[in-house]
């Protein structure tokens, strides 16, 4: 009963590369913005970390549609983006992946805002006493330091975004080879007569996939872990 | 050569510290939550004053109304803190290594070699420093801030950390490190014991206030109760 057929198998590797694409683009996003909010005062900074935040606690739907508002082909930035740089969002796999990437950010701010705040502060100065500017810090203390949570942020986010529904098929729908991913695909499948097999065919992809990235997560975490106290 | 004119108010404590160091070991003395390590911090630039100045040689460091206030990572200003901070996630070779990455110098093996020798840390080069024990871990502290070329070491109780016989394994190394590093140093510290075997002059330093400045005369009430 294992042989996906040749659709279970787009669906998957589509949601594969949207995960990874989401995931990709929204890491150095992500930890500038994990860095800003767990070092700096500024003002605004409330509203920044609940604008980040806001697509946890918003129906994922209406984060879909205000994607599709301003970042369709009539939207705004949709229009700009297209006009100047021939990137569309509206109904592509790029749109699934931004769709995928908002939803799943405020994961990933979080989890490396914490590993950054975590960080004893002194190792950064000491640093600092040795030559290094503020980017050298960072690259060389402040980044290494915080990788257990950085890599477990970019797991959460890449697992977030693979299972992501409701703001893609209100974003980009529900077009298979193009926007469908695993969920997208299963939530089809549950809805046409005999679909039970395929669909349980593709959770078992789904589950299978989510533990690999767990387990991969935990072992980059523990070995990053080990560095500091290892000989 | 070093010029400390400054103010600073800290919470409900003020801080007032003005003395002039020459060449040499100098120790800043006083006892605990007396200010010393906000000066030091202030001196390495990880801290600004309210007020004041802070010159080495020609070098303005900090002018208040000049508005100067050179960063700490331009200042090439050494120290060595009470915990050592030795990165973590880096080698002992890597952490000895890391002031000359950062001013991009190209590697010095004869001055290395001087320095490795010097503190005696060749075999824990390839270490991780959360396998060091505290005395090891100060020498290869003592290591990194040399080997960054500092025109000014500044020695953060280096040795507080330390149970006593560790202290009397480490001082004879300070003592070769004052003697053949000629780096004029700055050692703080609240044991009179120690600041005899290094220093030369004695900054006094008491509630945020420099009490007296001179040679170490200014210890005599103190040795009595010498640890050492």
């Amino acid at each position: 009963m294992f042989d996906l057929s040749p659709e279970e198998w787009t669906a998957v590797w589509l949601s594969l590369r949207i995960a990874a694409v989401a995931t990709i683009g929204a890491l150095p996003l992500g930890l500038a913005i994990a860095w800003l909010l767990a070092r700096k005062d500024f003002w605004g900074k409330a509203l920044l970390d609940g604008i980040v935040h806001l697509p946890l606690v918003l129906p994922p739907v209406v984060t879909g549609y205000l994607l599709l508002i301003w970042f369709g082909r009539k939207g705004p930035v949709g229009a700009l983006l297209d006009k100047y740089f021939g990137i569309v969002f509206s109904f592509r796999w790029t749109g699934a992946a931004l769709a995928c990437g908002v939803m799943a950010f405020p994961l990933l701010v979080r989890a490396i805002r914490l590993s950054f705040e975590a960080i004893d502060r002194r190792f950064e100065d000491a640093a600092s006493t040795l030559g290094a500017n503020g980017l050298w810090v960072f690259l060389t203390v402040t980044l290494p330091l915080a990788l257990p949570g950085v890599i477990a942020g970019t797991v959460l986010c890449f697992a977030k975004a693979l299972g992501e529904f409701g703001a893609t098929i209100t974003f980009v729908s529900n077009i298979p080879g193009e926007t469908q991913t695993i969920s997208a695909a299963i939530y089809t499948l549950t809805q046409v007569p005999g679909g039970d097999a395929a669909a349980f065919r593709l959770v078992i992809v789904a589950i299978a996939i989510a533990l690999l990235a767990l387990i991969a997560s935990e072992w980059f975490a523990r070995r990053a872990g080990l560095r500091y106290h290892g000989d | 050569m070093l010029t400390v004119d400054i103010e600073k108010a800290l919470g409900a404590f003020s801080l007032t510290a003005k003395f002039d160091v020459s060449g040499g070991a100098t120790a800043l003395f006083g006892p605990s939550g007396s200010g010393k390590t906000s000066v030091v911090h202030m001196i390495a630039g990880l801290l600004a004053p309210d007020r004041g100045r802070i010159a080495l040689g020609d070098d303005m460091l900090f002018d208040s109304t000049a508005r100067i206030n050179v960063p700490a990572h331009r200042r090439r200003i050494g120290v060595v803190f009470q915990e050592g901070r030795l990165f973590p996630h880096l080698s002992v070779a890597q952490n000895l290594d890391y002031g000359r990455w950062m001013a991009r110098l190209p590697p010095d093996e004869t001055e290395h070699k001087r320095v490795v020798d010097l503190l005696d840390i060749g075999h824990l080069l390839s270490r991780r420093p959360g396998k060091l024990s505290g005395g090891e871990r100060q020498r290869v502290a003592f290591g990194r801030a040399l080997l960054m070329k500092p025109r000014l070491l500044l020695l953060d109780e280096p040795l507080a950390s330390l149970d006593r016989q560790r202290k009397q394994e480490i001082l004879p190394y300070l003592a070769r490190l004052r003697d053949e590093a000629k780096v004029p140093m700055i050692y703080v510290s609240h044991q009179a014991g120690e600041i005899v075997k290094i220093a030369s002059q004695v900054v006094r330093i008491e509630d945020g206030e420099v009490r007296a400045a001179g040679g170490l005369e200014l210890l005599d009430a103190e040795r009595r109760d010498m640890v050492f």
